[in-house]
Order: structure tokens, then sequence, then C-alpha cells
């Protein structure tokens, strides 16, 4: 068994495999950075051939810095994915605590309850989410945003930290409360480190669409103070000519905080999957 | 002081019935063993006492006051777990004394406490290591320290030595045995380890599908069983239990410890088929498959050798049988 799976020609296979989906994953991506550094004809002359010392141009970069209000669609950004993290992590773990380890009447039903927002797309819900926006008076804040994107990030969260809290030892739990622990300091102290690894692939599945959404910064906080780096890039397609070395530019500043917070989260991930491994 | 009265106490989840009306009393400084197979409630009912599930009905006092409602951490106990349950982010001396510090003792006093109890475990040279640097028998003395830090009026067990391996399980058993008499206090402990409860125990209370079928003296238990389920579960290898009929006895079943039977190659009351031999040095056990009463099991101290599928004859000791009704019951 183990010289088969070990045999070269298995492992190319599977290199080979990983490495054609990664060129297809990232090729996009390769495409916007390489056409972002290059001028405008060349971005339509030849739209794969790398930047050259003639092709070389930084004005898209020059663009979007100029524009200035740049800085700030990046602090909306991540003003709104930071509190959207934070709150679907702390209600997720909070909820999925609860479901696990308390044995009360409707627990099941209520899991499934929250379970069942992770098969319903949140956006079928827009106008609704709309109207209530508007009575709350709460269009064109960044609050609106934060507070729909921890609803829609929160099904899959408690759905996941609660398999992870079903796995944390009774006896620690039980061990905390005979020492007189309170129920919050056990489930901040001894559980929540316990379940770090499940918390980094929880943030992570939720950050990424957050970061990325255009969605409901356009419908709920289209204005100028909350725009989001998603929403920002979209003033330089127009109907009839569109900047495309400064949307270039903007598309590949915006991948930069989103891949710095992924590297946090991962390094976690990882961190936590070789702990458990080796225990 | 630490005497524990169990008064009809049962416990229920939905509508399976786990315990069913347990009374008990474990006197003060009595090292009491709860043993019975998995699944016979034992840890359920020691969670009880610690306050860990609720009592669906009946009392559970300490020195004689009622503790139904009082919450894990004001009941005076301390509990030692099978997977040692440290607390992963303290270090070991943190870990003794957290209890006491949740209770607002001077700082003095409670690292006097833990230096008593880290001296009582020969636990000094660890006390700034944490749980993950410590080995698995390290880590249940620390986890026994942090019970004894507490002084508590009753000492719970749940299976502690179930995760240590054989030389270290004998180690740990004579060091809780050591400090039961040291401190005197009241043990309460539940395992699925007959060697550990015989051992070990002051008082054995034998549980068995969430009642209680006897409670004893380790010997008592052993001479004396009240009907078969004590005498099967206790001693090993387990008591044969003879079909009563065959052997023109009026009882329904009789009960001989293995040791009790004699073997020989040419005559006896059973006749039967050496199935298996396990020679262990000291004494040599003989499985023999026979037809009326199954497969019996033969003890002989010292070495013997028996031909695999020869044919041998059994007598049992009559003067030495137990002999049981049709339920089970002892016949005296």
């Amino acid at each position: 068994m183990s010289t088969a799976r070990h045999s070269p020609a298995r492992s190319i296979a599977a290199h080979a495999v990983l490495i054609a989906y990664t060129i297809i994953a990232l090729f996009p991506v390769f495409v916007i950075i390489v056409n972002s550094f290059k001028s405008r004809r060349a971005i339509f002359a030849d739209p794969l051939a790398l930047p050259t010392a003639e092709t070389f141009d930084l004005v898209g970069y020059q663009t979007v810095l100029k524009q200035g209000d740049f800085l700030l669609y990046f602090q909306n950004s991540m003003i709104v994915t930071v509190g959207s993290l934070f709150l679907v992590l702390l209600f997720g773990a909070m909820a999925a605590f609860a479901l696990s380890e308390y044995r009360f009447r409707g627990n099941s039903l209520m899991a499934l309850y929250l379970a069942l927002g992770i098969m319903i797309p949140i956006r079928l819900g827009t106008v609704a989410i709309l109207q209530l926006m508007v009575a709350s008076g709460l269009v064109n804040t960044l609050t609106a945003l934060i507070l729909v994107y921890t609803a829609q990030g929160l099904p899959l969260a408690v759905f996941i930290l609660s398999e992870f809290m079903r796995g944390v030892s009774d006896d620690l739990k039980s061990a905390g409360r005979i020492d007189g622990l309170s129920e919050y300091t056990i489930f901040f102290r001894l559980v929540l480190p316990l379940v770090r690894p499940a918390m980094a692939t929880v943030a992570v599945f939720t950050m990424i669409p957050i970061w990325n959404d255009l969605w409901f910064p356009l419908i709920l906080a289209p204005s100028e103070a909350t725009k989001t780096i998603t929403l920002g890039s979209q003033v330089f397609i127009g109907q009839f000519v569109t900047n495309w070395n400064a949307v270039l530019a903007a598309l590949g500043l915006a991948i930069v905080p989103v891949l710095v917070l992924y590297l946090i989260f991962s390094r976690q991930l990882i961190r936590g999957i070789t702990a458990g491994a080796v225990k | 002081m630490g005497a524990l009265t169990l008064s009809s106490v049962t416990k229920a989840f939905g509508k399976t019935e786990v315990i069913r009306g347990v009374d008990l009393t474990v006197n003060d400084g009595e090292f009491c063993v709860f043993v019975g197979p998995s699944g016979c409630g034992k840890s359920t009912l020691l969670r009880m006492i610690a306050g860990l599930e609720d009592v669906t009905s009946g009392d559970v006092a300490i020195d004689g006051e009622r503790i139904n409602e009082l919450a894990p951490a004001r009941r005076e106990i301390a509990m030692v777990f099978q997977s040692y349950a440290l607390y992963p982010h303290l270090t070991v001396r943190q870990n003794m004394s957290l209890a006491l510090k949740q209770l607002g003792k001077p700082r003095a006093e409670i690292i006097a406490a833990a230096d008593k109890a880290a001296g009582m475990l020969a636990l000094e040279p660890l006390m700034d290591r944490r749980p993950s640097e410590l080995s698995g028998g390290q880590r249940q003395r620390v986890a026994i320290g942090r019970a004894i830090v507490r002084t508590p009026k009753l000492f719970l067990f749940d299976e502690p030595l179930s995760n240590l391996d054989a030389a270290l399980r004998v180690a740990t058993r004579i060091e809780i045995a050591r400090l039961h008499r040291e401190l005197g206090a009241t043990m309460i402990y539940v395992t699925h380890d007959q060697v550990e409860a015989m051992t070990l125990a002051d008082k054995i209370v034998v549980l068995h599908a969430g009642r209680v079928e006897q409670v004893g003296h380790p010997m008592t238990l052993y001479n004396d069983p009240d009907n078969m389920f004590v005498a099967g579960f206790i001693g090993s290898p387990a008591m044969n239990f003879l079909k009563a009929g065959t052997l023109g006895l009026r009882s329904a079943t009789v009960g001989v410890r293995p040791e009790h039977i004699e073997v020989s190659d040419r005559a006896g009351r059973i006749e039967g088929r050496v199935s298996h031999l396990e020679k262990l040095g000291g004494e040599t056990l003989t499985y023999v498959q026979t037809e009326d009463h199954g497969m019996l099991t033969v003890r002989q101290f010292g070495e013997y050798d028996h031909p695999v599928d020869g044919t041998v004859w059994l007598s049992p000791d009559q003067s030495r049988a137990f002999h049981f009704d049709a339920a089970g019951q002892r016949m005296r």
C-alpha cells in the first residue's frame, strides 16, 4: 500500500493535477497584475505579454492613488470586513457553545434553524433588507453592511464551530466548573483556544465573500463616504469608456489586504492541524 | 469531615432511566469504589455527586446537608478525571492553584497549599511546566495534586488510571492508596477494573443497569456474593456457572471459582475438551469446553500441561460452591 502511494507515477499525476488547477485559478490574478503595470496601448496590443521597458507604465496606480478617495475605500472595506468577522466569530462561537454544551428543549430544532441559513442565499432577501435599513435609517452607513454580513456569515460559523466544540473534552469543562470558573470563563479561556483552528477556517470562509462583495455595498451604502473598494473600483468602468489601467491597478491593490489577513489566519489553520496530528 | 449519603437517587435522560433508585452511605474517611460494566451508570452517579449532572429525584447529602442544587464549586469536592483535564494554557502551579484563587484565598496560603501538595506527589521539579510538556503519568499526578490542594471533603476519581500503561497504573494505584492513608479523606472512585476495586476499596459498590447489586468489603463480595451478577463480576478469571440439574442438585445454578475445580486426565464428574491453555508462570488457566455447561475455566497454581483438544475430567469442589435460584439470587 505505502509503496503504491509513494510511486513516482502517482506522485507526478497528483502534482500535475494540482499544478494545473493552480495555474487555472491564478491565471486571472496574474493577468490583472501584469496588465496593471502596462500602458493602455500595450494592454490591448498583447494582454498576455509581460511588461517590458517600453510598455511599463504606472499610470494606473497613479490614477488610483490620485483619485484620493481610495484610501477611504480601503478603510471602509477594512472596517466592514474586520467588524463583521469579529461579530460572526464571537456570536457564532457563543451560539455553537450553547448548542453543543447545554441540553435544552428544542436544541436540535434550533441547530437546524440556524443551519438553514447556509442553504438559502441572503440575497433573496435584499428587498426586505433594504426596506429594513430605510426604516431604521441605516442606509449609507457601514453599520448596515456589518449587520448584513454578520447575518450572512453566522449560519456557517455556527455549523462548523458547534461540530468542533462537541470535540472539546467534557472533562476539561467539568474540571473548570468544579474549580469554580464561570461559564464565560470556561467559554473564553478553556474552549475558544482549543477550537482556534476551526475559528481560523471560519474566518477565511467568512472574510473572502465579504471583501469581494459588490451587491450589498451597491444597494445599501453607495454614498461616497461609505464606498468599499470593490464598489470604488467601479468608477473607472464607464458605459462607453473604461479606464482599464485604473481598474486593474485598483483590483491589484484590493488583493493585498485580504491576502495579508488570509496569511495570518492560515498560519493558525496549519498550526492547528499539525498540533492535532501529533497529540 | 466528609460523609456522603444518597437516598433513592434517580437520573433520567428524557425517558431513559440511567440510575434507578440508589441508596448509599459512605462514611467519613472511607475509600468507596463504584464498579460495574460499562453503561451501568457508575460515572453518571459520580457526576451527580459532583453536581455536574442534575439529580432527577432523591437526595444527595454531604455531612447530612442536602446539596442537590448546590453548584459543583461550592460542594467542597475535588475530582480527578480519566483524561486528566488539565488546563492547557496554565503551568502546573497555576493548574493546582486555580480553585483556591477562585475562592479568593490569600496568595501566601495558595502558594503554601500548592507546595505541600507538590511535595506529597514529588511534583516540585515540574511546577513551571505546561501540561503539554508532561508525560501521561506526570499529568495524572498533577491532576491528583490539583485535587489535594483544595483539601476537599470528598475526593472523586473517575477512572483515573484508565489512560495509563500497565506499570504506571500499578504505581499510581499504590500512590492513591498511600494518599488515602495520609490524608484520611473520604474518596469515591469509579472504575471498571476489578483489580483496582479490590486493592483500593474499604467498600465496593457493585452497580448493574442503574441499580446497586451489592455493597460491601471486597472480601465479603468475593466470599459471600448476594447474587449471580456480583459472583460473576468480582474475581478474575470469572466464576464458572454450572447447570445444577445435571449435577443432581436442587438449585438452578451452581457457581464455582476457577481455582475450586480439580482437573484429572482419568476420571471426574464432568467430561470436557481442552480448548485453550494460558500459562502465566505462577498459575495455569485451562479453558475446557464441556457439553452441558459450555466453556469452563480452571485455575491451577504452578505450571501444568494439558494437551489442547485432549479430553480432561473436571471435579468442582462442592463444599466451596455457591448456589443460586432461577432468578439468580443466592440460596444460603
